[in-house]
């Protein structure tokens, strides 16, 4: 094992602390007594109450998990066809455009998305709401899924495919019998992803939200815009556990998932 | 494989992309060639298919691209977004590279660990990571009674709502996307090449300015361009973090929408952003594919 210098320990305890204290400061805070939210005056729940208490707020949470939800599902179905497109599809008319609409989204400033969706949705008369925000999440997160997906299909065996058509499999059963298992931890992690962008987004929202539809993001913005407040605290820290605990039982699934593999694989090696 | 169960296969992204992506661009374009009316949309000409396409086009002009160009206030704005933009990314670049090497460094069974220290935040809401400052950098806040009650400093220092605060926002917002690829150039790295400098003379810092830092270029400069692409058109930090003197070209654009309702000239704005980021975007690419080709 190499011993790790004196300077890098350093590095490393700096580089941490400052990616973690600001959010456990969020945190230590949003159980003080005092509305002053800098000055500590002893431990206290109550703004959790108050938060649960706030009708705007849940209305807005509830929102927000609908369009995630919403948004991530339609957007691993279209991402995971455009990944299976771009890696097995071969030539088609337009393909060049087709990878570039996929890739831009990527790089576009959430404030020209939001714009041009806008825009968009005024001329072709559209009312804003909960239906324009999913369809504005939508078209971003689907290029994330199927850059996700399309990485994981690059790095597996094609032969597998043609095994299971030779075998007499209609190329439709062949995916779902076939590919879709092998890719599944990849559209997984890419429906996540999208449902994590989903809820985390503003901008593109705030564009694309009707005065009737508020998301979470949207409503948070406006109350920090004049400061920091107990209530947001306290709603920070409850977003900021939920994301630790489902990201720490993700990889620690994950990694059981492998290692149960791993033995599998050793154990057929011995029994045969 | 049947044409026609591709063809299904095709169109359902494509003309999702074409209709959400392609086309809405094509709509800003236009607009940031129309005028601005006081009615709903607030821009003319709108299309009348009574007059034909050829009308529409003969009223288009540049006038909001000379407007743009007139009044400095979008020229500072560009300059200062740009500005802010590199020191950042310079900053971040400062901060992340000793975090990506001591990770590199690191036994191997902690390298998982410290992987994921580092992702975490990411996945937790950008909104609130931002947020959290504002109580940390304000008049009153943790940093200032720290560095006070320590007799550090006597007087509260302004940090909120300065760009120092736009800094230090872009550098804890957008460290991952520095750190993690980085990481994996420094990872691959063999460390023999690094014992062979030594012992053909060279001291370890000039090894490292001569051997390593040359070697993880490529992981650099996609680190670089990660963080500086987004930075260039934020909106988030420059409004939270920032003061009303920061200039950011992503404000200027959401003020001129939201408040000004001058749709024309947001959208010039916007075209102006857009031909800005193609040319890093590219030596982006450029950078990808050399990398992928050299593996």
């Amino acid at each position: 094992m190499r011993r790790m210098s004196w300077f890098n320990v350093t590095s490393l305890t700096f580089g941490l602390a400052f990616l973690y204290l600001p959010m456990l400061l969020l945190i230590i805070y949003s159980f003080n007594e005092s509305r002053l939210v800098t000055v500590w005056a002893g431990f206290s729940t109550k703004w959790y109450g108050e938060l649960f208490q706030n009708e705007a707020f849940l209305d807005a949470a509830l929102v927000t998990l609908k369009v995630g939800f919403f948004s991530a599902t339609v957007a691993t179905v279209l991402g995971t066809m455009a990944a299976w497109i771009l890696v097995r599809g071969g030539k088609f008319f337009g393909r060049t455009l087709f990878s570039g609409m996929i890739y831009a989204p990527l790089v576009m400033p959430e404030v020209i998305t939001g714009l041009s969706l806008l825009l968009l949705f005024i001329a072709i008369g559209m009312d804003r709401g909960v239906m324009t925000i999913v369809l504005a999440h939508t078209t971003f997160s689907m290029c994330y899924v199927s850059v996700v997906v399309s990485s994981r299909l690059v790095a597996f065996d094609k032969s597998m495919e043609e095994a299971a058509l030779d075998l007499g499999c209609t190329p439709a059963s062949a995916f779902f019998l076939v590919t879709l298992p092998l890719i599944a931890p990849a559209v997984l992690s890419g429906w996540l992803l999208a449902f994590t962008l989903s809820l985390d987004d503003l901008v593109i929202a705030s564009f694309a939200a009707g005065p009737s539809s508020t998301t979470l993001p949207i409503k948070i913005f406006s109350s920090v815009r004049l400061g920091v407040t107990p209530e947001i605290n306290a709603l920070s820290t409850i977003m900021i556990s939920i994301v630790a605990i489902g990201v720490i039982t993700a990889s620690l699934v994950t990694k059981q998932a492998i290692a149960r593999a791993k033995r599998d694989e050793q154990k057929a090696i011995q029994d045969g | 494989m049947n044409m026609l169960r591709r063809t299904a296969l095709i169109l359902p992204p494509y003309l999702w992309l074409l209709m959400l992506f392609l086309v809405p661009f094509l709509i800003v374009f236009k607009i940031s060639l129309s005028d601005i009316e006081l009615a709903i949309p607030p821009y003319t000409p709108t299309y009348d298919p009574e007059k034909g396409i050829w009308d529409l086009l003969s009223q288009l002009d540049f006038e909001n691209f000379i407007f743009l160009s007139e009044d400095s206030l979008y020229f500072k704005a560009y300059l200062s977004s740009l500005k802010i933009a590199i020191i950042s990314t310079f900053l971040t670049l400062l901060v992340g590279f000793p975090i990506a090497w001591a990770m590199a460094r690191a036994a191997d069974h902690w390298r998982p660990t410290l992987m994921m220290l580092v992702i975490l935040p990411f996945w937790t809401s950008f909104l609130i990571r931002v947020y959290a400052w504002k109580g940390i950098l304000s008049q009153e806040g943790y940093l200032n009674q720290m560095l006070m009650n320590i007799g550090l400093i006597s007087d509260p220092l302004v940090i909120l709502n300065t760009n120092i605060a736009v800094y230090i926002g872009i550098v804890y917002t957008y460290l991952p996307f520095m750190v993690l690829p980085i990481y994996a150039t420094l990872e691959k790295l063999d460390e023999s090449l690094n014992e062979a400098a030594v012992d053909l003379g060279c001291t370890r810092t000039s090894a490292f300015w001569l051997v390593t830092l040359p070697l993880s270029k490529p992981g650099v400069i996609a680190g670089c361009f990660l963080v500086f692409i987004p930075a260039l058109g934020e909106f988030v930090i420059p409004e939270l973090l920032g003061g009303s003197n920061t200039l950011m070209i992503g404000k200027v654009l959401y003020q001129e929408f939201f408040s000004n309702r001058d749709w024309p000239v947001a959208s010039a704005v916007a075209v102006i952003l857009l031909l800005i980021l193609i040319i890093p975007i590219i030596l982006f690419q450029k950078n990808q594919e050399k990398q992928e080709a050299g593996q």
